[in-house]
């Protein structure tokens, strides 16, 4: 093949684009434009702004783990890399379009939507998905007026996963903590406010199948002004079973005790003591109904069914047992996991597993597409995970350059292409170099407030600035 | 202090990291230096390595070593356990690069990069 003969992208060169702009499309270009040193790289994302999750998912509280963004930043400005954003796929430009513009696209739009409960209540006044409530303190546009109302003892997470830990751990924080993070202004103001003092954290299995990792579960242990109520009878023989476990869940479980049924030393007991605020976990239970008020006008509380475990070699699964118990609260936050949302009726959807059916990152029955990240595999990993199958992606497709099985001998228009398509029905990319000048202005409301940024929150006023 | 520890190359203490395809790459650090900025201040081609820039947040500077070296390396906060745990292809004697420092003693030591999801090998076959 032409394989490193070419330095320079040419018309010749293949042409990749990438549809999504977050951590799995980020790592894949990387991988791409890293391995071989002709090809070309587009990322097309929705919003005007790049990094997906790592912006609009990680906790605020969480700046170490969007240090990825600095890798990302070098990878766009690669000189065989380019970012296009404010272009909404399927909408502005369809995925046809663009395999007629380049030799291969790869999906990684990630996991858009999400699982809803499915019992009477759910669009009850308190009743908030935790994608939509995470969207609303990280300025995701589209959540900017969900306004959460925070004025009640209790809060109520359905799952217990680390969304849901991040969640609760956002509910209960001293907000001098989050104040020098890149929480969005109008959530501290009514995070200041909140009178949420409890925080139960309800799974429909048992301790030892907690979706949560250690390193959330330790950060909730130690929470300053926090203590760890949860129901010691939860716990009976969790102890006894610890030697046969693996190491992660063993060293998960020990803390799970540690926190739920150990008498502490005097130090941690004192903390305890003293703390204003409590949180827990809640095991075998179901949302069965959300209780509202007489006037149906706020949510009141949740019944809960009381489940028992059952369960066939390593898997173990949750049965009602017919008795319910009901919770008083105001505030219901469901977390019980995002879904991936078809983009292009001409792009084969599992509508079952909610993922692109695809081998190693080929989509099925379709020559050319790719796909990476949670669209890939599912809404579950961390960022790690993701670039991890990232790579396997672009390793697939580079595989499938060098054998021929991808045709990559034609010449392609590439991004040239797709923007005069664009330009016709009116819809602008925001570049990287845009971009930039939107973080700068960010920064620079952030440190007028001592945090890292102030984000904008409103996609006309991205533009503006983008384009100023 | 220069005066009383002058720099000689010899002050320098090599490692050798086994990357996924099995190749060994040997590479210099100073002692104080992590594993982490000894990959990156030597441009090592290790594909995604310390994504979150030696912060404990990440679990891709997973390295794993022999016994006798992983004893050597001292001991292992709860905090590196934690994020280890989530590391792919886990050992007993897997460390996160970030966290372990050169010192002289560790001169000589090798470093493998576990191996990565799957194969591309496999990949072949199901396209051919
Ligand atoms: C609340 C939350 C907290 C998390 N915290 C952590 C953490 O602390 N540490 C960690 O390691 N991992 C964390 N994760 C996991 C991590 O965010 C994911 O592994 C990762 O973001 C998945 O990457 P992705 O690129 O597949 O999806 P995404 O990050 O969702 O990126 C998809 C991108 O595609 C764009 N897009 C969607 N539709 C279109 C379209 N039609 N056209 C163009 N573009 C489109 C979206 O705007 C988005 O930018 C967290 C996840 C969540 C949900
Ligand atoms: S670089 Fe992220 S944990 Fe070491």
């Amino acid at each position: 093949g032409v394989r490193g003969l070419v330095t320079t992208p040419s018309a010749s060169s293949p042409k990749v684009c990438i549809v999504g702009g977050g951590p799995a499309g980020f790592y894949t270009a990387q991988h791409l434009v890293k391995t071989r040193p002709d090809v070309q790289v587009d990322i097309y994302e929705r919003l005007p702004v790049p990094f997906g999750l790592v912006r609009f998912g990680v906790a605020p509280d969480h700046p170490e783990v969007k240090n990825v963004i600095n890798t990302f930043t070098q990878t766009a400005q690669h000189a065989r890399c380019s970012f296009h954003g404010n272009v909404s796929v399927g909408k502005d430009v369809s995925v046809q379009e663009l395999q007629e513009a380049y030799h291969a696209v790869v999906l990684s739009y990630g996991a858009e939507g999400n699982m809803t409960m499915g019992v009477p209540g759910e669009d009850l006044p308190g009743v908030y998905s935790a994608k939509d409530f995470v969207g609303w303190y990280n300025g995701l546009p589209r959540n900017r007026d969900l306004r959460p109302d925070l004025m009640c003892e209790t809060a109520v997470i359905l799952g217990q996963g680390n969304v849901a830990l991040d969640v609760a751990r956002i509910l209960l924080s001293p907000v001098d903590i989050l104040k020098n993070t890149d929480i969005t202004q109008p959530a501290l103001d009514s995070l200041a406010k909140s009178r949420v003092r409890r925080v139960l954290i309800v799974g429909r299995r048992g301790p030892l199948q907690v979706a949560c990792t250690i390193k959330e579960l330790r950060e909730m242990v130690s929470l300053p002004g926090t203590r760890p109520q949860m129901e010691a009878s939860d716990f009976e023989g969790i102890a006894k079973t610890l030697k046969a476990l693996p190491r992660p869940r063993k060293r998960l479980t020990e803390l799970l005790l540690k926190a739920a049924v150990e008498t502490p030393e005097e130090k941690e007991l004192e903390r305890r003591n003293s703390a204003q605020k409590a949180w827990g976990f809640r095991f075998l239970r179901s949302p069965v109904e959300i209780l509202p008020s007489a006037d149906l006008t706020r949510t009141t509380g949740i019944r809960l069914a009381v489940n028992r475990l059952e369960s066939k070699g390593e898997d173990v699964w949750a049965v009602a047992t017919g008795e319910v118990e009901d919770v008083e609260c105001g505030l219901v936050i469901s977390s019980i996991g995002y879904k991936s949302l078809p983009i292009d009726p001409a792009v084969p959807f599992d509508a079952r597993k909610h993922i692109i059916p695809n081998t190693m990152g080929r989509v099925q029955q379709s020559a050319g597409l790719y796909c990476s990240g949670w669209v890939k595999r599912g809404p579950t990993g961390v960022i790690a995970t993701t670039m991890n199958d990232s790579f396997d992606t672009a390793r697939t497709l580079l595989h499938d350059m060098d054998q021929g099985t991808l045709d990559i001998s034609t010449v392609k228009g590439g991004s040239k292409e797709v923007t005069a398509l664009l330009e016709k029905r009116g819809v602008k990319p925001v570049l990287f170099s845009d971009w930039e000048k939107i973080d700068s202005e960010e920064s620079r409301r952030g440190e007028t407030r001592g945090k890292p940024r102030e984000k904008l929150l409103d996609v006309g006023e991205m533009l503006k600035v983008a384009w100023a | 202090t220069s005066s009383m520890q002058p720099l000689r190359a010899d002050n320098k203490v090599t490692i050798y990291f086994v990357n996924r395809d099995g190749e060994t790459i040997s590479a210099k650090g100073s002692p104080g230096d992590t594993l982490l900025d000894v990959v990156i201040n030597q441009d090592i081609d290790i594909d995604g390595y310390g994504a979150c820039e030696g912060t404990l947040a990440c679990s891709t500077c997973h390295l794993i070593f022999d016994e006798d070296v992983y004893n050597k390396l001292g001991p292992v906060t709860d905090e590196e356990m934690d994020m280890l745990d989530l590391a792919y292809g886990l050992t007993d004697t897997s460390r996160l690069g970030c966290q372990i420092c050169l010192t002289k003693s560790l001169d000589g030591i090798t470093a493998r990069v576990p191996e990565s999801v799957s194969d591309i090998r496999q990949s072949g076959e199901g396209s051919s």
